[in-house]
């Protein structure tokens, strides 16, 4: 993976931000530009590619991305749903709306579905603990899930990927 | 200056110090205080930026300072609490210290794989020493231990992941000893580790240094792997002209008969090394052609390969450090 | 008494933008604060509030202030902490949503009474549309004089920038939250020393909470003698909650302190009372870290005065029969939430959330997990009980950060007030996976005092 000319802009902008020689402080937001880029998951050369842009050693990238849960270090699907799982999520229906979501893809958490769309896994509180259950897709939350949003939501990304 | 009184020693020390180094210099000076001085299983003084993590050497301050005298509401990191002037810690003599401290070493036992017997780091472990001094008869953990991946990390260095108590040693040593660190601690919490990431060797001139800061046996010298148990070797001074400026060539041979098994730095009185050595010298000089030996080291710290033999519970307290060097001495003639 | 000082402005359409939100009287405080104030009389009406640090540790927010250190020729910086992941919290996300200006403005005036250049919204990465609006209205403000260079033609330079986290809960803690920001794993830095001395790389910073940052905007528009006269002694203005779990209205109320819990919890203005008529069984008043109350010490204290929605009645008490208002995130259970679940629940969070670096946090958060499971799947022995006990005793007060602390509450006040639960967990294990104990039985009796 290599950063197209918009991505490069935006790298300079972030490093930008801080002062000079404290361009790691852009480490976070350049792995998640680079996420995207890379189709949702971090491997060790797109890793490697971010700390020669930063300037800084690969472990200072491995140690960082491995830290938090956000980033993936092994492949995803298109669209990652990350349920809630924690204490106002679970006693306000999580664990039904994560069954649901296991039988409606079909694989189990961390598994991808064959067409490389979906995958679910459950995370820690997402901080939308009053419209339980929720999850995360991308850069949005979907709150109040009942298992017909979660075909909905399913359908509609079907659509988007054109299948 | 700063006055301290260290379970009712007072001493002097300079502004600045650690609570651990005031505790450390008393026993210098007076060698019998030395079992008050707190256990350091992350601290290492020539690492900067080390220590605080373990918890092994929480202490109580019951005084703040002359100025302000009142008591410090937690227990501190005595490897990262400044003296103050007036200030009164107690160790030994504080139970709820005590209490804690039995529960740091359960902590850090608790998916320790206790593999001592075919550890090669046993008998100059400082987390054997640790249990011994400060832990329980029995675990009360019933479940399966941790265990991770094995990873190689080239031919030199064997990593034991499981055995790691995540000090960060030895990346403070990558860090301001070797020239550019490859490895570090990833992943979080209970599954953080220490690895490459990518499966690469640490191979630079400095890289050995990680074994001998390590405090248990997460990483050890490949060379030495399996070939003796270090309580049946004998450790001599010496040292000879490296060639690489930073190193100063002065090591311990670890020998059996005229073999030498193993090669580290000299360690001193705290299980600090005092000059870090080169890989040259530590992985490639094993003959005693090499070396110019200065004459057989005493070991005068750990609790097993002090006496060459073991103790029982009971002989600990009888075993002081003039016996011990007795009894080394005579045990280790060729 | 209820009166909004935060989001009275919220519901206005088109707040977001700067338009409306200066329409509606927004940025005269940082006006007020450049051009007619010195930085020390900005600290000086936020010390007079009694504005006490909304993220959690109530500390009052002007003496952190003025504890900020300032060498000569060094930069100072302001570090917002939007990471906001205490479980059951959400209202600095509702407050940014909303109006984002106020937290701008807020930062304006805050910075400026710091003598900071640049600030730094560090913003947890899960709240990725935030971000942008944040930037916007950043942007807005800077279009419109508010930021950049010699603002208000005071002088006074600033710029705002927003930073996204990435997954972690422990980066909510003040030094964590810089290594964050420099790009590090978020590991607390070993204090001393304090971040107001050596924070955001090695400068004098302040980190200061996205509500207590915005509470500067009414303060100084109202002076802080006049905020310090709402709420309820040392509890003054208004706090926003988070409310959730088994209750009619879940969502972010901004209440005046002082205010009973009884009528936050039951009246329609707030929470509307338990959801389906059910009984209330134990709420959790201040994020996931503090002690739960179980029904009978939720509206009276066990001195039986009136529970209050302030720092010191929810304390009241101490851990034995109180908890604390915390972050404010209200998690209500009702008479069919499990308690040994719920404990079993929070502590596999904190296990996760644990950064690994010290050793009483990172085993012994792991092995109350594991007991916990043990005990909410029909495997547990009494024994696990009091284990439980000693191991969150011996994680308690011992760890380089508060986690150690976050993760030792929940299970002792668990244990202390539900052990007859645990204990049915054990004796009743069959009957534990297929129904919950209910309400506790031995409701809390104040002791008779001596010699009556």
């Amino acid at each position: 993976m290599k950063f197209n000319e918009t991505e490069l802009k935006e790298v300079e902008r972030l490093v930008s931000r801080y002062p000079a020689d404290r361009q790691k402080s852009a480490l976070i937001p350049v792995l998640h530009l680079a996420q995207v880029a890379n189709g949702n998951w971090l491997d060790a050369e797109t890793m490697d590619y971010v700390a020669s842009l930063l300037k800084i050693t690969n472990i200072e990238v491995y140690e960082v991305a491995s830290f938090y849960s956000m980033f993936n270090l092994k492949p995803v699907g298109k669209y990652l749903f990350e349920v809630c799982q924690t204490g106002p999520c679970n006693i306000q229906g999580a664990k039904d709306i994560i069954a649901y979501i296991e039988k409606k893809l079909g694989v189990k958490e961390g598994e991808v579905t064959s067409d490389g769309l979906f995958s679910f896994k459950r995370v820690e509180c997402l901080g939308a603990c009053g419209y339980a259950p929720m999850l995360q897709l991308g850069e949005h939350f979907k709150e109040h899930l009942t298992p017909e949003k979660i075909d909905a939501i399913v359908d509609e990304h079907r659509m988007k990927a054109g299948l | 200056m700063a006055k301290v009184t260290i379970d009712g020693h007072l001493m002097d020390v300079p502004d600045g110090t650690t609570i651990l180094n005031a505790a450390r210099m008393m026993a210098e000076q007076h060698p019998e205080l030395s079992a008050n001085v707190p256990p350091a299983m992350c601290y290492y003084s020539k690492l900067e930026g080390s220590g605080g993590k373990c918890r092994t050497c929480l202490v109580q301050v019951t005084k703040g300072s002359e100025k302000d005298p009142r008591p410090m509401p937690k227990l501190v990191a005595s490897c990262r609490t400044t003296v103050m002037d007036g200030m009164e810690v107690q160790n030994k003599l504080s139970a709820q210290v005590q209490d804690a401290r039995k529960g740091v070493v359960e902590f850090l036992l608790l998916n320790h794989p206790l593999d001592c017997p075919v550890c090669d780091q046993a008998g100059e472990c400082h987390l054997q020493d640790l249990g011994y001094e400060h832990g329980s008869q029995n675990t009360r953990y019933e479940f399966k231990r941790r265990t991770f991946e094995v990873e190689d990390i080239g031919d030199k260095v064997k990593l034991h992941m499981n055995r790691c108590i995540l000090c960060y040693r030895c990346v403070f040593t990558a860090n301001q000893i070797t020239e550019g660190r490859v490895h570090g601690i990833i992943n979080r919490g209970d599954h953080a580790e220490i690895s490459t990431y990518i499966h690469q060797s640490i191979d630079n001139d400095f890289s050995g240094n990680v074994i001998d800061v390590c405090p248990v046996g997460a990483l050890t010298d490949k060379t030495f792997r399996f070939k003796s148990r270090v309580w049946n070797t004998n450790p001599y001074n010496a040292h000879r002209e490296c060639t690489n400026p930073k190193c100063k060539g002065h090591v311990v041979l670890w020998m059996a008969g005229n073999d030498i098994l193993r090669v580290t730095a000299r360690k001193d009185q705290w299980g600090e090394v005092e000059s870090f050595i080169c890989n040259e010298c530590r992985f490639d000089k094993k003959s005693l052609g090499d070396w110019i030996v200065e004459g057989p080291r005493k070991i005068d710290r750990h609790s097993v390969i002090s006496g060459g033999h073991y103790n029982s519970l009971s002989d600990k307290k009888v075993l002081t450090k003039s016996t011990t060097f007795a009894v080394m001495e005579g045990s280790r003639k060729d | 008494m209820s009166r909004k000082l935060l989001l009275d402005k919220a519901h206005i359409a088109g707040i977001e933008t700067f338009e409306v939100y200066r329409k509606e009287g927004g940025y005269r405080a940082a006006e007020k604060a450049l051009k007619s104030m010195t930085p020390d009389e900005i600290t000086e009406e936020v010390k007079k509030s009694g504005l006490r640090g909304r993220g959690g540790a109530g500390f009052p927010t002007g003496m952190k202030w003025s504890f900020l250190a300032k060498p000569e020729g060094v930069p100072r910086y302001l570090v917002c902490n939007a990471d906001e992941s205490e479980p059951g919290t959400f209202k600095d996300r509702f407050l940014m949503e909303k109006i984002p200006h106020l937290l701008v403005e807020g930062l304006i005036v805050s910075s400026f009474a710091l003598g900071a250049n640049t600030a730094y919204i560090y913003i947890r990465g899960e709240y990725a549309w935030i971000v942008h609006i944040l930037e916007k209205a950043i942007a807005e403000a800077k279009n419109n004089g508010f930021l950049g260079k010699n603002i208000l033609g005071t002088g006074f330079d600033l710029e705002i920038y927003v930073q996204r986290g990435a997954g972690a809960y422990i980066c909510g803690e003040e030094t964590a939250l810089l290594e964050s920001l420099e790009g590090k794993r978020g590991n607390p830095r070993i204090k001393p020393p304090f971040p107001a001395v050596k924070g955001l790389y090695d400068c004098p910073t302040v980190v200061n909470n996205v509500e207590s940052i915005a509470a500067s905007v009414p303060i100084i528009n109202m002076t802080g003698d006049e905020y310090a006269k709402i709420g309820l002694g040392r509890s003054t203005g208004t706090k926003l909650i988070s409310a959730s779990g088994n209750i009619n209205k879940p969502g972010v109320y901004e209440i005046v302190l002082g205010l009973s819990v009884e009528e936050f919890l039951m009246s329609d203005e707030y929470c509307g009372g338990m959801k389906n008529g059910k009984k209330l069984k134990a709420c959790v008043p201040g994020g996931s870290s503090v002690p739960i109350l179980p029904h009978d010490l939720l509206f009276k204290t066990a001195n039986g005065e009136t529970r209050l929605m302030t720092y010191e009645s929810l304390s009241d008490g101490g851990f034995a029969t109180g908890s604390m208002l915390g972050s404010g995130g209200f998690i209500v259970y009702d008479e069919d939430q499990c308690i040994v679940e719920n404990t079993y629940n929070f502590t596999r969070f904190y296990r996760h959330e644990s950064c690994g670096q010290c050793s009483p946090c990172r085993e012994g958060t792991g092995w109350m997990e594991k007991l916990l499971w043990r005990l909410e799947n029909g495997q547990g022995k009494i024994e696990d009980i009091d284990l439980l006990w000693d191991i969150q005793r011996k994680i308690e007060g011992n760890t380089i950060c508060p986690l150690g602390d976050a993760a030792s509450w929940p299970v002792a006040a668990a244990i202390r007030h539900f052990r007859e639960e645990f204990e049915w967990h054990v004796t009743h294990p069959k009957e534990a996976m297929e129904r919950n104990y209910g309400l506790r039985k031995n409701i809390y009796v104040a002791p008779t005092p001596a010699g009556a």
